[in-house]
């Protein structure tokens, strides 16, 4: 029996793998020691486990243990990393270079920079969702201290050439940070092969528990030192302080670990239950995935349905389906998603986009579920849309003069 | 966000979707909103010239739940009305028949926008004058 409602959500947050929880557990209840506790067996525990955890979080992205800090999420680590780079390199220079399609962590941040007498190159995307290697190269000058680009996008999935943009700045002695959010358990990094100075991650997009992340700080090859953003106890090598959150760490180490083992049964299994998702719904006309197909992660897709508006459609099945949209109105701001803005939507295509995220605990029988559910939704919407009306009779929508609102 | 049960039941089971033929002179057109905005309303009415009694009423509407809900109850609303009373139709009577949340109070706006323009085109149609609303500040 398929049991509603389906969570097709994943690029927001995961489930918790069972297994992940289990591994927890027992430092809630029993071993809850201070892992800085250095006089008592709870102590030792706590501390033991901190770095079996360390150990195993480094081995999924081919990092020393040592270069592994642990954060609250990959929010804190956006913000440690870049401002942590942006102080600490102060002397070097000022200039950051980033993208316009950025998690908010990182623009946001950028922007604090940037009243902080920082100065930060936005580079635009291609329609693909890519940014030009050229533009990269290009944007860098004597002062720029750091390229910062996502490992992948959240809304559209797309992946960028990290390595090629690594090769640049290293070719410049520039650092180069990563938002690795949705990349990290999904697709393989390697921090040496691919070549990332530092890199943030979060547990909760993995099967992991929320509240907890690491940021990746290369020791070697360059030694790499991020300015602390909190004042404290000096914990993680100094750049983080705070009392370690030991059962969220022990948990994203266990996703980690599960994620290595999973990684490619999961990829081959949820990339067929995409792609049959997405040609399934690409039978309904004028529907179109949003960035590129070919670099992308394996359980993203985003489809913009024309002629009917995101929320709308939502509407339509949300209390079966989770799912997000590109639409203004699914947020408080009434802008729609700049992410796709950026790829050069027209804001009506924007407004009618879907984000579907599919995860490990993802079936076949919820992909059929949901083709149908959405497909029925479109049709009908689109038999109370005057844009779809228009379409059909053949008027062109940008010759009506729109009352502006 | 949690909808009324009365917003629900209008977005799945909409009032009075349809086309009046633009062209006849005793239907007036109001579309509002605009595609980038992710909202665009068409309302149309029917008046009998005689008693000057809206008879028939349709919409359609590219927009979220909020704003098909609104287009529906809006099109409920004007059948049996006379031109006159339309007019007074408040965008504040949707937001409470609907319990409409704060950021989607523009929904509300753009149906009330929407039945003033098909009043307008309406009366323009019939050789009368457009009436001059004040211009809505929501939006």
């Amino acid at each position: 029996m398929l049991k509603l409602p389906i969570y097709l959500d994943n690029n927001a947050t995961t489930p918790m793998d069972p297994r992940v929880l289990e591994a927890m557990t027992p430092y809630f209840l029993e071993d809850y020691g201070n892992a800085a506790s250095r006089n008592h067996p709870f102590g030792w525990k706590a501390e033991e486990a901190v770095d079996y955890a360390r150990e195993q979080v480094a081995k999924l992205i081919g990092a020393d243990p040592k270069e592994i800090i642990f954060t609250s999420g990959a929010t804190e680590g956006d913000n440690l990393g870049i401002k942590g780079v942006f102080e600490m390199y102060a002397q070097k220079g000022n200039h950051i270079i980033t993208a316009t399609t950025e998690h908010k962590a990182v623009l946001d941040t950028c922007k604090h920079i940037e009243k902080q007498g920082g100065e930060v190159t936005y580079l635009q995307v291609k329609a693909d969702g890519l940014i030009d290697l050229k533009e990269l190269e290009a944007a860098i000058k004597p002062t720029t201290i750091l390229i910062s680009i996502m490992w992948a996008n959240n809304e559209i999935g797309t992946i960028m050439p990290i390595r090629e943009i690594s090769a640049i700045a290293k070719k410049h002695g520039v650092l180069l940070f990563t938002d690795a959010t949705q990349a990290v358990g999904k697709i393989p990094v390697d921090v040496n092969k691919d070549g990332i100075d530092i890199m943030a991650f979060t547990a909760h997009k993995m099967y992991g528990p929320k509240g907890v992340g690491a940021l990746y700080v290369r020791r070697k090859n360059p030694r790499v030192k991020v300015t602390a953003q909190m004042d404290g106890g000096g914990h993680e090598r100094g750049m983080r302080s705070g009392t370690l959150n030991v059962p969220g760490i022990v948990g994203m180490g266990k996703a980690c670990e599960l994620c290595m083992l999973d990684m490619e049964a999961d990829t081959k299994r949820i990339s067929k239950m995409r792609d049959k998702l997405e040609n399934a719904l690409l039978l309904l006309e004028e529907a179109y995935v949003n960035g590129s197909r070919e670099h992308r992660l394996p359980h993203v897709t985003n489809i913009s349905f024309k002629h009917v508006e995101g929320e709308g459609l939502l509407m339509g099945f949300n209390k079966n389906i989770a799912l997000s949209s590109g639409s203004a109105c699914t947020s408080a701001s009434l802008e729609p998603s700049y992410v796709l803005k950026a790829l050069g939507l027209g804001d009506d295509l924007a407004h009618s986009s879907l984000r579907f995220g599919l995860g490990r605990f993802t079936t076949d029988e919820q992909i059929d579920y949901t083709v149908k559910a959405i497909s029925e939704t479109v049709i009908k919407l689109r038999e109370m849309s005057p844009l779809w009306e228009m379409y059909k009779e053949g008027i062109d929508l940008n010759s009506i003069e729109w009352a502006a609102h | 966000m949690a909808y009324s049960e009365k917003l629900i039941d209008h977005y799945q089971n909409p009032k009075n979707v349809g086309t009046l033929d633009k062209a006849d002179k005793s239907v007036g057109t109001g579309l509002v909103g605009a595609p980038e905005c992710g909202d665009v309303m068409r309302l149309q009415i029917q008046v009998d010239d005689a008693t000057g009694i809206i008879t028939d009423a349709k919409f359609k509407t590219f927009g979220c739940g909020s704003a098909i809900a609104s287009s529906s109850l809006a099109t409920e609303w004007l059948k049996g009305k006379s031109v006159d009373e339309a007019l007074t139709v408040d965008n504040m009577d949707f937001v409470e028949e609907l319990n409409l949340p704060p950021v989607k109070i523009h929904c509300s706006v753009l149906a009330e926008d929407a039945i003033k323009a098909a009043i307008n085109d309406y009366r323009v149609k019939n050789g009368k004058e457009a009436i001059k609303f004040e211009e809505s500040v929501v939006h």
